[in-house]
């Protein structure tokens, strides 16, 4: 059945089965990272979200902010890495713009990838453009933007095929940040393992509020 | 491969144990993956390293008496997250400041920008100077996209011996600025290393090919080659650096480093210190002292990599300052 809006415990089921997908994918995410850099962003990933869905399970949230902001202060302390920062702000910083918002609808939604996206930039420095994990992220706040008057099922929908999106057009973009940005044109071809990932957790997320 | 591991996730936390094992007192762990020398005096402007472990003995292997007075340590080949470096950074700081020296590396710097700003809310005074040796890496108008690679052995050292004596932190930075600045390095990769937890090598590389300039995790350098004789590959090296942007006259002092990645030999890595003291000597560059063997590594990588730092007057009294770590020791 659909949801119209998430309630803290939701959000929570849904973090969990994100976890339980990345946790999953270590494998494809690896291999992904072989291409344009060294290989572990699946180990990272699922270091990271395994401690994340430990910490999920004994949660009791009040807010879907702070079931987001859980998640990313776990990712951040547990991964490492560049992917560690980056998923770390996005969830932390995505989650208390929510402020204590008792539900998560549509227009919440946008609050949150416009925060996440902001985060992530300032940290980083990435635009959209460089093949990195910001273009799944851009093209996934460009649609929650256009989204805010949607249902949540149609809003994730949408959010998720914009994230799609944004990581296949990173598959022809040549690297400007990162490790992958020393293979110049040779990282023509391969997908950002970091924009494959945000795919990943929109379409489980999608699924989810089905 | 085989490796000599218990469960191949644990051995970034394993090696560190073992590391302060090594130390045997000297050093102790402040967090996971935070360590810090015991006996740092009061209002002594500290030194953190860092970076992601299976790179051994860099970076936690650098800590110790006129080297880094701290280190955090991520998993293997990831940057430390934010906890693990302030963990490392409150037990460093003695009330003057922390400086972080580390190699510039997308992840390190995000993790090392998030743990500087904690710190700072916290009132801990800190600055940060980035490593960025590889010539290889991008051209000389744009260091701030260069790696980090074994250049950070000398500048570590150096740096060191400046923590030892600076006044301030500010002082400090403006040292190992200078220690930064005169150093330029550059590599050549021969055969990957592999990830211990699942034995995958890290790039691919043609078996009778080698990577000019190629980084420490298998990164584009300048192209891929041939296999060459050692002569020919010094000279080839050895040239990469002195076309750089640091002007090398005849009569200036230099250190040299020659880094094995792992399992390049020690035999290997002196006949190319053979041909590039040749090379040096012939161009009237004066070798002021040597380094030399497996300090910065990927696992089993091969390959190597020629480091050189001009040392002036400011820097030469740094360098002759005794240090011991179990990456470098001087007498």
């Amino acid at each position: 059945m659909s949801k119209e809006t998430l309630s803290p415990n939701e959000v929570k089921e849904m973090l969990i089965a994100i976890s339980d997908k990345i946790i999953e994918s270590e494998e494809l995410l690896s291999e992904a990272d072989r291409r344009l850099g060294d290989g572990d962003h699946g180990l990272g990933m699922k270091r990271g979200f395994t401690a994340a869905k430990t910490q999920l399970e004994t949660l009791e949230p009040t807010t879907v902010g702070q079931v987001f902001s859980t998640t990313g202060i776990t990712l951040m302390s547990t991964m490492g890495g560049a992917s560690g920062a980056v998923m770390g702000i996005l969830y932390q910083n995505g989650g208390t713009a929510l402020g204590d918002a008792d539900s998560l609808d549509a227009a919440g939604l946008s609050t949150f990838m416009t925060a996440a996206l902001e985060g992530v930039t300032n940290l980083g420095g990435a635009k959209p453009g460089d093949k990195t994990m910001v273009d799944a992220l851009a093209g996934a706040q460009e649609a929650a933007a256009a989204s805010v008057g949607l249902s949540l099922p149609e809003a994730m929908k949408a959010v998720s095929d914009g994230a799609t999106a944004g990581m296949e057009a990173t598959i022809a973009m040549i690297a400007t940040m990162g490790r992958a940005k020393t293979l110049g044109e040779k990282s023509i071809g391969h997908p950002d393992p970091g924009a494959v990932s945000i795919s990943i957790m929109f379409q489980v997320a999608t699924a989810y509020v089905g | 491969m085989k490796k000599i591991l218990n469960d191949p996730n644990a051995a970034a936390s394993e090696l560190v144990d073992g590391l302060v094992d090594y130390y045997n007192g000297s050093v102790e762990k402040v967090g996971p993956g935070a360590i810090a020398l015991t006996d740092i005096v009061e209002n002594k402007v500290a030194l953190l390293v860092g970076g992601g472990t299976g790179h051994e003995p860099i970076y936690h292997g650098l800590i110790g008496p006129g080297m880094a007075d701290g280190a955090a340590c991520g998993d293997i080949f990831a940057a430390p997250p934010p906890n693990i470096i302030l963990d490392a950074t409150r037990a460093v700081n003695k009330g003057n400041g922390v400086l972080f020296l580390y190699g510039n590396y997308a992840g390190d710097v995000m993790n090392f920008k998030i743990a500087a700003q904690i710190a700072a809310a916290e009132g801990i005074k800190v600055e940060t100077v980035l490593i960025w040796d590889d010539v290889a890496s991008a051209p000389p108008s744009a260091k701030e996209d260069r790696r980090g690679i074994a250049g950070l052995i000398p500048i570590v050292k150096l740096a060191g011996a400046a923590a030892d004596k600076a006044q301030s932190l500010e002082e400090l930075v403006e040292l190992v600025t200078l220690a930064r600045d005169n150093t330029r390095s550059v590599g050549v990769a021969l055969s990957p290393g592999s990830i211990p937890a699942t034995g995958k090598p890290t790039f691919e590389l043609d078996e009778d090919s080698i990577g000019i300039g190629m980084g420490i995790h298998g990164e584009q350098g300048v192209g891929i080659e041939k296999m060459m004789s050692a002569d020919d590959l010094a000279e080839k090296l050895l040239n990469l650096i002195l076309a750089d942007d640091l002007p090398l006259e005849s009569g200036d002092d230099v250190l040299v480093l020659i880094n094995s990645l792992g399992s390049t030999t020690m035999m290997e890595c002196l006949i190319v210190l053979k041909k590039v003291k040749e090379l040096l000597v012939a161009k009237g560059i004066n070798i002021y002292d040597v380094m030399l063997g497996p300090l910065v590594t990927c696992q089993e990588m091969a390959g190597l990599s020629i480091s050189l730092t001009k040392v002036d007057d400011t820097l030469k009294p740094l360098w002759d300052a005794p240090c011991s770590s179990l990456g470098y020791t001087k007498l």
